[in-house]
């Protein structure tokens, strides 16, 4: 990095929260997805002043700003694929208001998901999105990929949440977007505009976000299908009967296999999917949901099913889809994690379409995930020291993307495109639906500094690559 | 020339780190589900802080992207080895195996005149292995107690000039016992009442020699429910220290000369009151996993060897004979809780002590930061976690804090000391309040 450079971000920030040797650099040059960039500088900004000169600073030099929260991402949002600066927003953590009265929260963006629950619920109130990384992701990161979790369902993502921003823009100006109202029609919505733009066109300095009572109890119960078209006859059948589940999780018999194999729990080897349904409200009338549920599943074909009768019961229940995560990483050190996404009514379709593609490239492939949204989690475990397998791995993930499109649904549900699903952004969108993403990019951010190089895919790119 | 034989030596010490932790480090899936588990990543708010940022290091310097010397140090030096990253992976990545490995790497280097080093090489080849110059350390540390000499040191001030380590380190000192009362190695002590187990005891170094008093009240306890005894002679320092500072052939012979030394015994116990030094007892298993003589050995040495609270709630209930006034909170120790797996016991027996108010803390199960000799190498970082955990236990209006590990407990006390608050709160070894309960002394 230049001299002069160097001692203008000098007067900006000081010494000890900006970093130039190579260990702390090679410590942002990762995220939970793959690949490997290493920045030029890492910083660790502490307000939006800071962060407004900053990025002031890299319009007039044309350094690159990538955000990063907690580096979880899946999709390759923080990575710093064109060098430059990271901005570490982890120290953004000062605030953390609970407005009881209005039902809001105030938060800087560097707050921990899992803190926002439990104040939340401290306050009898409730903060519903709840994606599974949420005791480490920040909610900077979760507003910024529209994060969601099994709640989705019911209560929907991150974006019917935020209701006002305080964002620092691509050249530097500091806006605030929204307030504390639920309603609110002035003028173009640039909240939700942010809200899931991975970082691209704006850096989030503080949030204003809704919270909703906390429901008065909860009802869990377990459905085992030996064959897989039934479960998803069962879905079908319990949306359709005016009920909705807090959560409703699958997992099919490669998944089963593998956390009987890590903790053996007594799940059944034959059965070709579990269906976990969670229900909330007030007691009563979840009561009366749970059984239906239950017996809806039995009509459709269950082999078992089982409702939580205790809350050790109910944890049993999910220990099964918990264990899901560190079994299948038992089968190899390297996991492709999609989050194609379908209409509901087209799950056994992409059930089936998965199963082919994992006969025909002879991968390691287990589907689990929040059934009830359609939002699936195809996982592939490999071994990315394996270049053969990884060549297989690459088709074997354009032919998900494509299967999900072609059933109308979506590249992803949750986790975002970053730089790994950017080459199949038109594909779903059309060549004239990305040009207009492009334009607001351009109208943004002139001179391309904020998180380039994600969502929008490079020239020449048609497929993902994974192989570096 | 002398150059080229440096970089030769360097390139052996990469070549063996990647032999040694590249897969390990391979299983890491960067999913940052260990970052809220550890303490200095809490306390440095930097990445290079973090489990997942180490691993990632160890991985770079075994593929050769990064210097050993130059980019790893540091950031390694500077991890407690709690391991609470380790029971907080949902993946299993083993981070202990990892950070010793790394250790080994970088203690690997050509002879340097680092002070640091000397100082540790010192303790670790000349001192903690050999129980006799422990003793003297004990009794030297007692006549210094006794002769009224520590007072004018305290007094004066004067230690904390030269050294705010030492100084700390010397208040927390417990009152060491006469050596007289220390109980000999090769003795059997026979049970109190029918005998129900053979046990032999692991007395580690320190322990022996500064805490002699908290060895003989482990194993008055023992005896009370129905243990026999044994001291094997010839036990020696279990090597924890210094595989924990990257001296991998002097732990592997020190496990030797203990499994040696206990096998022999026939016991069906091998019982430790030192959380650290019991993970690395438990860990022989994987140290000698390599070694087609002694794995089998170790296999087995591993398998019999328990935690003191694990015997005494497995043969329970205690004769208590008095009640304990006061609110009482538990600090787990790092490798009792991450790496023995141990941490109901010590709380239940707690908490059957008659009259005893028992309380939980925030953060428990965090590290203290006295981390082996942490404290003494890297005092500033040690002593920001330690007054973070001071305000933990502040709010459970503890009177005493009980821990179950040497290191923990003259940590703890440094703490109080350091916050004023020693004539009110006092940290003591488990072993202490069950003996104190049971009527012993
Ligand atoms: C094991 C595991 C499980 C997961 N489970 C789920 C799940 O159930 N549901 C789900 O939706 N996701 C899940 N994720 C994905 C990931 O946790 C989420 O995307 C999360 O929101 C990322 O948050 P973060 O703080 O780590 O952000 P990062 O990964 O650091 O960043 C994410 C994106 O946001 C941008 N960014 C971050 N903060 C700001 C800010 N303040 N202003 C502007 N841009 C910013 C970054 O540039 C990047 O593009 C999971 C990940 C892992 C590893
Ligand atoms: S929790 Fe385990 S896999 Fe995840 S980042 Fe930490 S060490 Fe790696
Ligand atoms: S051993 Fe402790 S200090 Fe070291 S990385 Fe793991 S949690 Fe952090």
């Amino acid at each position: 990095m230049k001299k002069e450079i160097l001692a203008a971000l000098g007067q900006i920030i000081p010494q000890e929260r900006m970093f130039l040797d190579l260990a702390e650099r090679y410590c942002y040059s990762y995220d939970a997805s793959f690949g490997e960039y290493l920045p030029e500088i890492v910083i660790q900004p502490k307000n939006a002043k800071e962060i407004s000169e900053l990025v002031k600073m890299a319009n007039l030099h044309k350094i690159p700003v990538y955000p990063r929260g907690s580096g979880t991402s899946l999709s390759g949002g923080p990575l710093p694929v064109k060098g430059g600066m990271v901005l570490d927003l982890t120290l953004l953590r000062d605030k953390l208001f609970i407005d009881r009265e209005n039902m809001l929260a105030i938060v800087s963006p560097g707050v921990i998901t899992a803190t926002i629950h439990q104040k939340a619920d401290e306050a009898g109130l409730f903060y519903p999105p709840d994606p599974s990384s949420s005791n480490v992701a920040t909610i900077g990161g979760n507003l910024l990929e529209n994060s969601s979790g099994p709640k989705g369902l019911k209560y929907g993502t991150t974006k019917e949440y935020v209701i006002g921003l305080e964002v620092v823009t691509p050249t530097g100006e500091i806006i605030r977007t929204g307030g504390k109202t639920v309603k609110n029609v002035t003028g173009y919505d640039l909240t939700r505009l942010i809200v899931g733009s991975e970082g691209t066109l704006g850096i989030v300095t503080e949030a204003i976000i809704r919270l909703i009572p906390k429901p008065q109890s909860q009802k869990t119960f377990v459905a085992h299908f030996n064959h897989f078209i039934d479960s998803g006859h069962a879905i079908t059948s319990i949306l359709s009967s005016g009920i909705l589940p807090s959560a409703l999780e699958l997992m099919d018999n490669a998944c089963i296999r593998a956390v009987e194999n890590y903790r053996p729990s007594g799940l059944p080897l034959q059965a070709e999917a579990i269906l976990i349904i969670e229900v909330d409200g007030h007691p009563l009338a979840i009561e009366e949901e749970i059984n239906k549920c239950a017996d809806i599943c039995k009509d459709n074909g269950a082999s078992y099913v089982k409702i939580a009768e205790t809350e050790e019961e109910r944890q049993t229940i999910w220990s099964a889809r918990k264990w899901v995560s560190p079994a299948i990483t038992q089968m190899g050190p390297t996991k492709i994690s999609e989050d194609a996404t379908v209409p509901r009514n087209q799950i056994p379709a992409m059930m089936e379409r998965l199963q082919q593609i994992r006969d025909k490239y002879e991968l390691n492939l287990v589907v689990f995930g929040h059934a009830g949204d359609g939002n699936l989690h195809p996982n592939i475990i490999t071994d990315k020291r394996n270049k053969a397998e990884m060549k297989k791995v690459e088709l074997a993930v354009s032919e998900i993307f494509e299967a999900a499109i072609e059933l109308g649904g979506t590249l992803s549900g949750e986790h975002g495109i970053g730089t790994l699903k950017s080459p199949y952004m038109e594909m779903e969108l059309g060549a004239n639906g990305v040009i207009m993403m492009k334009k607001i990019k351009e109208a943004w951010d002139p001179n391309n500094i904020l998180n380039p190089g994600k969502i929008f895919a490079e020239k020449g790119q048609t497929k993902v690559v994974l192989l570096t | 020339m002398k150059a080229a034989a440096t970089s030769n030596h360097a390139n052996r010490a990469v070549e063996q780190l990647h032999a040694n932790a590249h897969d390990w480090t391979n299983q890491c899936v960067k999913c940052g589900y260990c970052l809220p588990a550890c303490p200095t990543y809490e306390s440095m708010g930097v990445e290079s802080a973090s489990p997942r940022g180490r691993i990632n290091l160890v991985k770079l310097a075994a593929e050769g992207k990064i210097d050993l010397q130059k980019d790893l140090t540091e950031p390694i030096e500077l991890c407690l080895g709690c391991r609470a990253c380790e029971t907080a992976c949902p993946v299993g990545v083993p981070y202990g195996h990892i950070l010793e490995a790394a250790k080994e790497a970088i203690g690997n280097r050509p002879p340097s005149s680092d002070n640091m080093t000397k100082m540790k090489k010192l303790a670790l080849v000349h001192l903690f292995p050999y129980p006799r110059r422990m003793n003297l350390l004990g009794s030297g540390a007692m006549l210094y107690q006794k002769s009224g000499l520590s007072n004018l040191v305290r007094q004066s001030n004067l230690l904390y000039r030269v050294s705010p380590v030492l100084a700390h380190l010397e208040q927390a000192l417990p009152a060491i016992e006469s050596p007289a009362k220390r109980i000999r190695a090769g003795t059997l002590i026979p049970s109190k009442g029918a005998t129900r187990m053979r046990v032999a005891f692991f007395t580690g170094c320190i322990m022996d020699s500064l805490m002699s008093r908290i060895n003989r009240l482990t194993i008055e306890l023992l005896t009370l429910v129905g243990c026999e005894v044994i001291l094997p002679e010839n036990q020696s320092c279990c090597g924890a220290l210094h595989s924990h500072q990257g001296e991998a052939k002097q732990a592997k012979a020190l496990a030797k000369r203990n499994i040696q030394a206990f096998m022999q015994m026939d016991a069906e116990v091998i019982v430790s009151n030192a959380g650290g030094c019991g993970a690395s007892l438990r860990e022989y298993e994987q140290l000698l996993a390599d070694d087609c003589e002694w794995s089998g050995a170790a296999k087995d040495f591993s398998k019999k060897s328990k935690d003191i609270s694990q015997i005494l709630h497995q043969l329970g209930p205690l004769p208590f004979t008095g009640e304990y006034h006061g609110i009482v909170t538990f600090q787990d120790s790092c490798h009792l809780r991450n790496v023995q797996k141990v941490q109901t016991e010590p709380r239940l027996l707690l908490q059957a002590i008659p009259g005893i108010t028992y309380v939980e803390m925030a953060g428990f199960d965090r590290c203290c930061a006295s981390g082996g000799i942490y404290n003494l190498l890297h005092f500033e970082e040690s002593m920001k976690i330690l007054d973070e955990k001071m305000n933990d236990l502040k709010e459970t209006r503890a009177t005493t804090v009980i821990t179950v590990n040497p290191g923990c407990q003259m940590q703890m006390s440094i703490g109080i000391q350091r916050d004023g608050a020693a004539n009110h709160i006092k940290s003591l070894h488990l072993v202490e309040i069950l003996a104190k309960a049971c009527g012993l002394n």
